[in-house]
């Protein structure tokens, strides 16, 4: 929202102090985003007449224009716009001149041909934002004049506000006139009434339907010509982001500007009938006054004639047939208040937010309609001094009108109890009173009537803002609260942390791909996709499914450093899933992926973090190497499981996965689910005392078949070892001569140790029997 | 005998003396002293002296000469091994600055190193950290925060929807003040917890936007909990986090689920302002969905974007440069 400052001091007495005054209303909750000087004249531009113009044959994009500034002596000047004719009076920056933008005009030569100024735009000079073409002025200016003198352009200062959506008040300028004179304690009028001096005529008014429409005026005014505002209005409707157009339609925005209200003018030749406000019926039609015709629906706000015949869609925009033209001469009046949802629900099916459906979305004043309707007048006559009012804005209105103003009750223990600060009664109407809340009541309680303007404040806790608000956010001061809480994080959020260090240390880095994907992606990364959900407005088809994994999203990542030239190349996740689930929401995961591209000595990177995860949380897992998880290499990945739970999955991504995301290399992965493995707290662990006595190696070398797991011989040996076994440790895997085709020779070290004796010979020959046993059940050989 | 003792220890001394090497003092040695060594032989012989008074005379300048020579050896041990040592460790210089490999720590995302300082300083202040899905319900996301279906509010966030068998009750978080609902009805105030998470909006991603970024919330419910507080805490988030030169204000401002509701700015120590996040006293609607009665607890929430505290530490100018997964990118946070 642009706010004169012109303008607010019409209704207080701000000063001039700019800076000063956007502090004040940044403080009232108006942040000023931009104070923006404007109107400010620049010397040397001057009214000039155009002569005839030229084309060069040589030059395609700019034209000869001959002018005078004195009616004898004849300038040249080349120029890029088009759109004037001989005899047109247009701004001419002499040689010399200092542009706006820092431009200096010189005497500057195209094809050889000086020229000896510029036809300005209105842009360029900054009097508002057209820069259609060259300003073409009335052509009733003095040759020679200074353009801004004879246009009488007024200067002015403009606070673009940052307006929240609780301030409807605020989008007039009188609304951040009333808060900002509260503040700075000066006294505000904005009162403004009429009498009607001509014969009564009155139009039939009927709200048919209830909902439609809360309150409306209708207003007769006669003897009006349609003509050009004066400049100092333009400017300020121009400067308020807004076109001026003809005294009436102008006049309309001008109060809309001030007063938060929106009004309509239409040609009273076409409502001499009267109104009727209802909702549409089906298959009516109306052409806007934009020249669109549009269908309208049951829960458009139509006005219509005593005919019944749509003349405007309600609170968004007028019909063309009753539009204000040249030749009217008396109008109509409307100003009324409807409601919000209404507005807002016709405004967006229609692509239509005009600047008044926007005002009656955020809510209008619905008592504030007779002092609009006068304002109106007070404006149009200063172009018709001669107009005629035929009988004073009368309301019909119904149960859905707001009340004029609703009681409240304040507790004063309540005020003090959120703000931290006691108030008497006294105060908080001192405070409150000079924005049009009435305080009644002197004891612990106060009564406050909210004004009709305010519709965003309806409670208690309203009003206490309101007292805040007025009382300062910085004046209320600051503690500190006595928290009988003790800051920490929690077990989950610890173990997250030491994950994070885990993988930094061991040489992966974090990555954060979307969570969004194309809907191929889980496919292409061989992942289930059953589960997937789809968004249901995507910004982009790319990014239009939930991800069910992660690996998707860091195969990309892969792909992607990989075609920038980065090798070593090793990643890691933590993030969400969101796989569909048997309830409202999806079954959320936290899982963690680590991903490395494998050097070429054959070792799967990723595996690397399996251990080491372990070892920092203190879980286990099976690792079932007999079912392969979707998109890994079958005959290097395995499932990680508890029992039936699938908690991740470990190994070399598929070839034909890798192939797909253009990755060259091997490729292996680690996937974990945080959500179940984060929440274990793993049991303090009784010391036991380290053995005083020697302890015992044992090397044992199996031939194994490649279907026997080292887990599982592993398993077999330790458990055979019995409670004497301190370590058991694979230290070599060997593949190749003297080894039959399809096993592996695993070779192991197994340590023995009694807490309480040196072992005997014959003891450790024992239980190496007995590992060989177990290990030979499982289908491995001694070697 | 004296004048065969007194050769035998010439001879060995000389030995001694043109020893090169300790490996060389070392294959002497028994060649001196030894058994079979001229010393060790004149001992042997000891036994063929007849007078004993003569006898004890030669057997103790024997003992003396044997003494002579070991000492000699050891002496001449100790030189010959700090000479070695001296020579080794002259002949091994390396260059160390050739042995030094660059680390190959990874790194964690700057969201995540800018997620950890935050909660450090909150913990530090008494704050926990709670958590909540990333999904939410219609409910959590909007209503029980004071916007019930069509309220206007509801527009402030561009909102993504998630495919649900009831249109339009499935969102993708659009902020983490859902998680203020859950925790409220978890746990039993007083409630000091502060909230990091992903959320998302419907937004084109641009140099300062993404759709999908990040947001820490803060709550506090507790008895008698004011606006003071609120802005007590915030200034002292601000001189913890920021450092003590920093200051805070609030100012007005308005969000459907905190009244008095306010945007609070810091000042850097040369007087200019960043506008950080929005903040207010808990809405009596939104405790009263939290299962609180708002007569007997009041609190307030506050909530700032994590990616830009991360973009302005370290000057980065598009926040897409963070989502990339660029790894010469990701590397230089240490």
């Amino acid at each position: 929202m642009k706010v004169l400052l012109s303008w607010l001091n019409e209704f207080a007495d701000f000063g001039d102090d700019v800076d000063k005054l956007a502090e004040e209303m940044t403080a009232l909750g108006m942040p000023v985003e931009e104070t923006i000087t404007a109107g400010t004249k620049v010397p040397g531009v001057v009214v000039a007449q155009v002569l005839r113009t030229e084309r060069h044959p040589d030059a395609e994009k700019v034209h000869r224009v001959y002018l005078t500034t004195d009616g004898s002596n004849e300038l040249h000047v080349w120029c890029g716009a088009f759109n004037m004719k001989a005899g047109d009076k247009i701004p001419l920056a002499t040689l010399g001149t200092k542009m706006p933008d820092g431009r200096e005009i010189l005497r500057r030569g195209i094809l050889g041909i000086d020229s000896e100024g510029m036809c300005c735009s209105a842009k360029e000079l900054e009097l508002n934002d057209d820069h259609g073409g060259i300003l073409i002025l009335p052509p009733g200016l003095s040759l020679g004049a200074d353009v801004f003198e004879a246009l009488g352009v007024t200067t002015d200062t403009i606070f673009d506000l940052d307006l929240t959506r609780n301030r409807p008040d605020c989008w007039g300028h009188m609304g951040v006139a009333r808060d900002l004179a509260a503040r700075l304690r000066r006294s505000f009028g904005a009162d403004v009434s009429g009498e009607s001096s001509h014969p009564e005529h009155i139009l039939p008014v009927e709200i048919v339907d209830d909902e439609s429409c809360g309150r409306f005026t209708a207003t007769v005014v006669k003897n009006i010509r349609v003509t050009q505002s004066p400049q100092w209005l333009q400017d300020r409707i121009a400067r308020s982001g807004m076109r001026p157009i003809n005294n009436i339609v102008d006049a309309s925005n001008y109060v809309m500007l001030e007063r938060n209200q929106p009004t309509h003018a239409y040609d009273l030749r076409s409502v001499e009938s009267g109104f009727r406000v209802r909702f549409a019926k089906s298959g009516e039609t109306i052409v806007t006054l934009d020249g669109a015709t549009r269908e309208l629906h049951s829960t458009d706000i139509v006005i219509a004639n005593g005919s019944d015949v749509p003349v405007g869609l309600g609170g968004v925009m007028g019909g063309l047939d009753s539009e204000v033209v040249e030749s009217t001469t008396a109008i109509a009046l409307e100003v009324a208040w409807f409601p919000a949802d209404a507005v807002l629900q016709s405004a967006a099916r229609h692509g239509l937010r005009s600047e008044a459906s926007a005002r009656f979305e955020r809510g209008a004043d619905a008592w504030g309609l007779e002092s609009a309707a006068w304002r109106f007048i007070e404006i149009l006559r200063l172009t018709c001094p001669d107009l005629e009012v035929h009988g004073s804005p009368q309301a019909t209105l119904n149960a859905t009108c707001p009340p004029q103003s609703s009681p409240v009750l304040v507790r004063l223990s309540q005020v003090a109890r959120i703000l931290g600060v006691p108030l008497s009664a006294g105060q908080v109407a001192d405070l409150i009173e000079p924005i049009g809340f009435r305080c009644s009541g002197e004891g612990s309680e106060v009564s406050v009537a909210i004004p009709s303007w305010r519709p965003d404040s309806s409670t208690e806790i309203d009003i206490i803002e309101e007292i805040a608000r007025h009382y300062g956010y910085e004046s209320l001061g600051k503690s500190v609260p006595n928290s009988t809480v003790h800051g920490r994080l929690s077990l989950v959020q610890q173990r997250r942390r030491l994950v994070h260090s885990i993988l930094t240390e061991g040489g992966w880095s974090e990555a954060m791909p979307n969570p969004f994907l194309d809907p191929a992606a889980s496919q292409l990364a061989g992942v289930d996709d059953s589960a997937q959900l789809a968004l249901v407005n995507p910004l982009v088809a790319e990014e239009s499914v939930l991800r069910v994994s992660l690996r998707p999203g860091l195969l990309r990542a892969v792909a992607y450093n990989q075609s920038h030239r980065v090798d070593d190349v090793h990643l890691y996740e933590v993030g969400h899933v969101y796989p569909r689930g048997s309830g409202t929401l999806p079954d959320e995961e936290e899982i963690l992926c680590v991903m490395s591209v494998d050097e070429a000595n054959g070792e799967l990177v990723a595996l690397r973090s399996w251990s080491l995860l372990v070892d920092a949380l203190g879980f286990g897992a099976q690792i079932d190497t007999k079912s392969t998880p979707g998109g890994y290499h079958p005959g290097r990945s395995a499932t990680l499981r508890r029992g039936k739970q699938v908690i991740g999955a470990m190994g070399e991504i598929s070839p034909v996965v890798l192939k797909r995301h253009g990755i060259v290399g091997r490729v292996s992965c680690l996937e974990l689910s945080l959500s179940v493995v984060l929440r274990e707290e793993p049991k303090a662990v009784a010391a036991r005392p380290v053995s005083r006595f020697p302890s015992s190696d044992i090397d044992l070398a199996f031939v194994a078949p490649d279907s026997v797991a080292a887990a599982d011989l592993h398993r077999a040996v330790k458990s055979a070892a019995g409670n004497l076994a301190v370590s058991l440790e694979l230290f070599d895997v060997y593949r190749g001569k003297g080894v039959t085709e399809g096993s592996r020779s695993l070779a192991y070290r197994l340590r023995l140790q009694a807490p309480d004796r040196t072992l005997t010979d014959d003891e450790v020959a024992g239980i190496r029997q007995k590992c060989i046993a177990a290990a030979e059940k499982t289908g491995a050989k001694l070697r | 005998m004296r004048n065969d003792i007194s050769a035998a220890v010439d001879a060995a001394l000389a030995e001694i003396a043109a020893a090169s090497s300790s490996s060389a003092l070392a294959a002497l040695t028994g060649g001196l002293v030894g058994k079979k060594s001229p010393l060790g032989q004149l001992k042997s012989k000891l036994g063929s002296v007849a007078d004993v008074d003569e006898r004890k005379a030669i057997g103790q300048s024997l003992n003396e000469a044997l003494l002579r020579v070991e000492a000699a050896i050891a002496t001449k041990r100790a030189d010959c091994e700090a000479a070695e040592i001296e020579a080794q460790m002259a002949a091994e210089g390396i260059d160390l600055t050739e042995r030094i490999r660059p680390s190959r720590r990874g790194r964690t995302h700057l969201v995540t190193q800018a997620t950890q300082r935050l909660e450090d300083v909150f913990v530090g202040l008494g704050f926990q950290v709670a958590e909540g899905p990333e999904v939410e319900s219609d409910f959590y996301n909007f209503e029980a925060l004071n916007m019930p279906k069509s309220h206007p509010a509801r527009s402030m966030w561009d909102t993504l929807f998630v495919e649900s068998a009831e249109p339009g009750s499935v969102v993708l978080r659009t902020h983490t003040s859902p998680v203020q609902i859950r925790v409220m009805q978890e746990w039993a105030p007083p409630i000091y917890a502060v909230m990091p998470g992903r959320v998302f909006r419907r937004d084109t991603p641009d140099a300062t936007h993404m759709p999908v970024f990040h947001q820490i919330e803060g709550l506090v419910i507790d008895r008698n909990i004011t606006f003071r507080d609120l802005a007590g805490t915030i200034e002292a988030f601000t001189k913890a986090f920021f450092g003590a030169e920093f200051t805070s204000r609030l100012r007005p401002s308005y969000f459907p689920f905190t009244e008095p509701s306010a945007e609070f700015d810091i000042r850097r120590a040369n007087g200019s302002w960043i506008e950080l996040g929005g903040c207010g006293m808990v809405h009596p609607d939104v405790l009263r969905a939290g299962g609180l009665d708002p007569e007997e607890w009041s609190g307030f929430a506050f909530g700032f974007g994590i990616d830009r505290m991360a973009k302005e530490r370290h000057s980065i100018d598009d926040i897409r440069e963070m989502y990339t997964n660029d790894l010469r990118f990701l590397r230089q946070f240490s």
